[in-house]
Parts: C-alpha cells; structure tokens; sequence
C-alpha cells in the first residue's frame, strides 16, 4: 500500500542550512549534506532544501551543493526558491535533484508550468502554493508570503494541474509557525480536487496534527521544519504513532 | 566489474551513477555499442516519455542492440516500461522483450503513483535479504501488468508489475537508487546475479 509521506524542508543559504539545528553529534550543524543524511536515516521520506539566497550570483552554490547531496542521499529531494527559468531547472536537475518547486515564478508566468512539464515531465515539477484566508476566501500570496495576489487559491492549483505540474506542496500562513495544526480543510478541498499528490505545510506542533492532517486533511504528505530541526518530534517517534494510529508509513 | 550505463536523453543517469559509486562501483556511462556488449553489467535508468526515448534509441540502434545483449540487463522505470511490447503513452512501439502491453493507471487514482510502497510475490535472486515488509520508491504514471514474467507485485488500487524477469533481463518500476537501504541492497544482489 502507498504510504503517507514524511518532510522535514531545510531552509539554505549560502550552501549552508539558516535555521537553528539542535541536533546532537553534528559535526557540522550547518552542513546541509551531513543534515539530510540524518534525517535520512531517522526514516524521513524524502526532502525538500529551499534556497533563500537573495542574490542571484549566489545561485551558482546552489547547484554545487545539489550535486553533493545527490552522490550522499539515497532518497528523493526536492530543491526550491528563487527559481525563475527552464534554465535554471535544467541545472538543478542536471546536478541530480528529483524534482523542483516552483512559486512566485509560476504566478508571474503560469506557461513556465506547461514549458517544464513538456522538457522534463509533470514528475519532476511541484507547484508550491502560500495561501492565506481573507474575508470568506483563500488568495494566493508570493515572494515568500510577503505580496497578496489577486489569485484564488483553488482556481490557480487547478490551472496548474491542468498546465502539468505534478504535485502540490500547499502552506497555509495562517497556520505556518503556529504549531496549532495544519490546515485540514483547504488541504481536503485541494486533495479532493486534483489527481496529483497533495503535500501539506504549516502549523505542525504535535504527532496529533500529523494524523489529523492525513486522515481529515487527505493530504499525501506532510511538511514540517522547526518541530524537527529542534527535536520537539523525532521522524522515528511519528512514524511509530502514525503507524499506532493506523495511518501507512514506511518505517 | 566493468558497469555500464546506457547514456540516452531520459533523465537520472546521474542518480544511478552516485548509487553504483555509493556501493564502490565506478559506472560509464555510454552509447558506444563494444563497450556495452563488453560490460559485465548493463543499466538502462529513465525518467522522461516514451516515445521520445525510444525515437533516440533507434536513432543510436540501441533498439537493435539491447534485446541481443546476454550479460545481466536492469531497465529501471521507463527503462523497465521501454523493455515490454508497447506503451499506452503516445502509442509507443517498444523494444518487446517482456511480453506486456504498458498501460496508463485508470481515473481515480492519484497520477503519479509516486512515494513509497511495498511488494510481494518475491521471485527472484535480487530480493535475497529483501522482506514483503520492506519499502521501495515509486514514481510513475504508466504500468506494467503483472504477467508470468512479474518477479514483485505491487498494489495501487490494482496490481500491477513492481518489477520483471526474463533470461538475463531484468526490469523495475520503483527507483532502487532513490529507496534508500533496502533500494542499495537491491542493487548490491544485482551486482552479484
């Protein structure tokens, strides 16, 4: 049976990861590669590293880490931010990430979603989606949730599917950072609209959230970072309560 | 042992190349016919369609070369969809060394089939220490159907061919490059086939 999908996203800049790790026996807390590997073993799915490195020079160091965790990591990742052009995912890709997301990029140019999907295939092309309820309905908001669109959430992720992204990788802001729960209805309602995996994102502060947001969110993955960069949850623990809860993980 | 694998212009060679040097194997990665024939091993990876990765391999003959290699053969996703008779993807004519008609996963389900998932009907030499238990990664959105060539089975809403095996050809569905441990052992018992 198909399992639901555990993610811990790391936050990069300047090849090295931003927020705070409190892993213990790291050598290097903010080695990405050395990071990933662990995360790996303590039986994460896959991963998803996004760059917020603001300049564009810099973007060159992206592809050069891509390319080391591609030869230490033995499962799928996904490398997002900044990401704006075929070119720019020709590289990643070229350098050994599965896949890639894209955002602010994909709303400004939606033909960029057709133009990947044609070159590289709807696998590899996950659609990130802020979204933010206001006044009875859901925008869709870029550049790192800091601009609102005058974009509807669930029309766009439509257009998108429909375009060829392969996967949605969905942050509700209003949850992100709570550590109130994820975002179970619009992540049901985008589960149930499109026929592309679903990932949820913000608002993981307990295991009780993972199962609600697989089980009422009919999300296909869950997304979390702080609670696993400071140990508040341990992938190995959640697998084993999701699996107590009757939810199919791989452990 | 001299590893080869074969170069074409559907995606993940790399990936499969930094799996065979994790398991201290240095692969090349080529399209010249001597030094395929003369590998111990060959691998034939794909992510990409159909009908554009069969369309270059007629244009190299590889079409023509593959099915008459005799050394231990692993088509790995497209790889493995590219080794049956035909695939429902652009009507693709395919290189019919299994003898399955790949067919699109029916409305309903969610396309891709894509994370991880396990298999039984284990029959083969590659799952030596591998367990029904165990977990491989899974992204497609074609399958093949299980026939007596299946060697695993998996079920996504219907069963279909997690991976295949006929004489020295073997074919597989999941990415043993992307699944972690177990996908490295598989890869390792292939190694030693």
């Amino acid at each position: 049976m198909l399992t639901k999908r555990i993610i811990p996203c790391l936050d990069i800049k300047d090849g090295q990861t931003v927020k705070g790790v409190n892993f213990v026996n790291l050598v290097h807390a903010g080695d990405p590669v050395e990071l990933g590997t662990r995360y790996s073993e303590e039986g994460a799915d896959e991963l998803v590293f996004l760059d917020i490195t603001a300049t564009v020079e810099k973007r060159d160091t992206l592809v050069v880490l891509v390319r080391k965790i591609a030869a230490n990591l033995n499962i799928p990742f996904t490398v997002g931010g900044g990401i704006k052009s075929v070119r720019d995912v020709e590289a990643l890709l070229n350098a050994g990430a599965d896949k890639i997301s894209i955002n602010s990029a994909a709303v400004k140019n939606p033909g960029l979603i057709d133009e990947l999907a044609l070159q590289f295939g709807s696998q590899c092309v996950v659609l990130a989606v802020d979204t933010r309820h206001q006044s009875g309905e859901d925008f869709v908001y870029v550049h790192g949730g800091r601009t609102q669109t005058d974009r509807l959430t669930l029309p766009w992720i439509r257009e998108a599917v429909n375009r060829g992204a392969g996967e949605i990788l969905l942050t509700s802001m209003d949850h992100d950072g709570t550590k109130n729960g994820f975002a179970k209805d619009i992540t049901a309602k985008v589960s149930e609209m499109v026929c592309v995996p679903v990932i949820a994102s913000g608002g993981a502060g307990v295991m009780a959230h993972f199962v609600d947001i697989f089980r009422d969110g009919k999300a296909d993955a869950a997304l979390a970072a702080s609670i696993f960069h400071f140990g508040e949850i341990s992938i190995g623990e959640l697998k084993k309560y999701l699996k107590h809860n009757n939810i199919e993980v791989r452990i | 042992m001299k590893v080869s694998i074969i170069k074409y212009n559907a995606g993940n060679v790399h990936s499969v190349a930094s799996a065979l040097r994790r398991l201290h194997i240095e692969p090349e990665i080529t399209d010249n016919p001597d030094i395929l024939k003369t590998s111990d091993r060959v691998v034939f990876p794909g992510v990409g369609e159909a009908s554009t990765a069969m369309h270059y391999l007629r244009e190299k003959g590889l079409d023509k070369l593959i099915p008459a290699l005799t050394q231990p053969f692993l088509g790995i996703c497209l790889g493995l969809q590219l080794m049956c008779q035909s695939s429902e993807e652009n009507n693709t004519e395919c290189l019919g060394i299994f003898d399955v008609k790949v067919k699109k996963f029916p409305e309903g389900l969610k396309i891709p089939h894509m994370g991880w998932n396990n298999f039984a009907e284990l029959k083969s030499p590659l799952y030596k220490g591998i367990s029904p238990q165990d977990f491989v990664y899974f992204v497609h959105s074609y399958y093949a159907p299980v026939s007596i060539e299946s060697i695993a089975v998996t079920d996504y809403g219907i069963k279909f061919s997690a991976a295949m095996a006929k004489d020295n050809f073997f074919g597989m569905q999941y990415h043993p490059e992307k699944s972690g441990k177990v996908g490295a052992k598989i890869l390792e018992n292939f190694l030693r086939i």
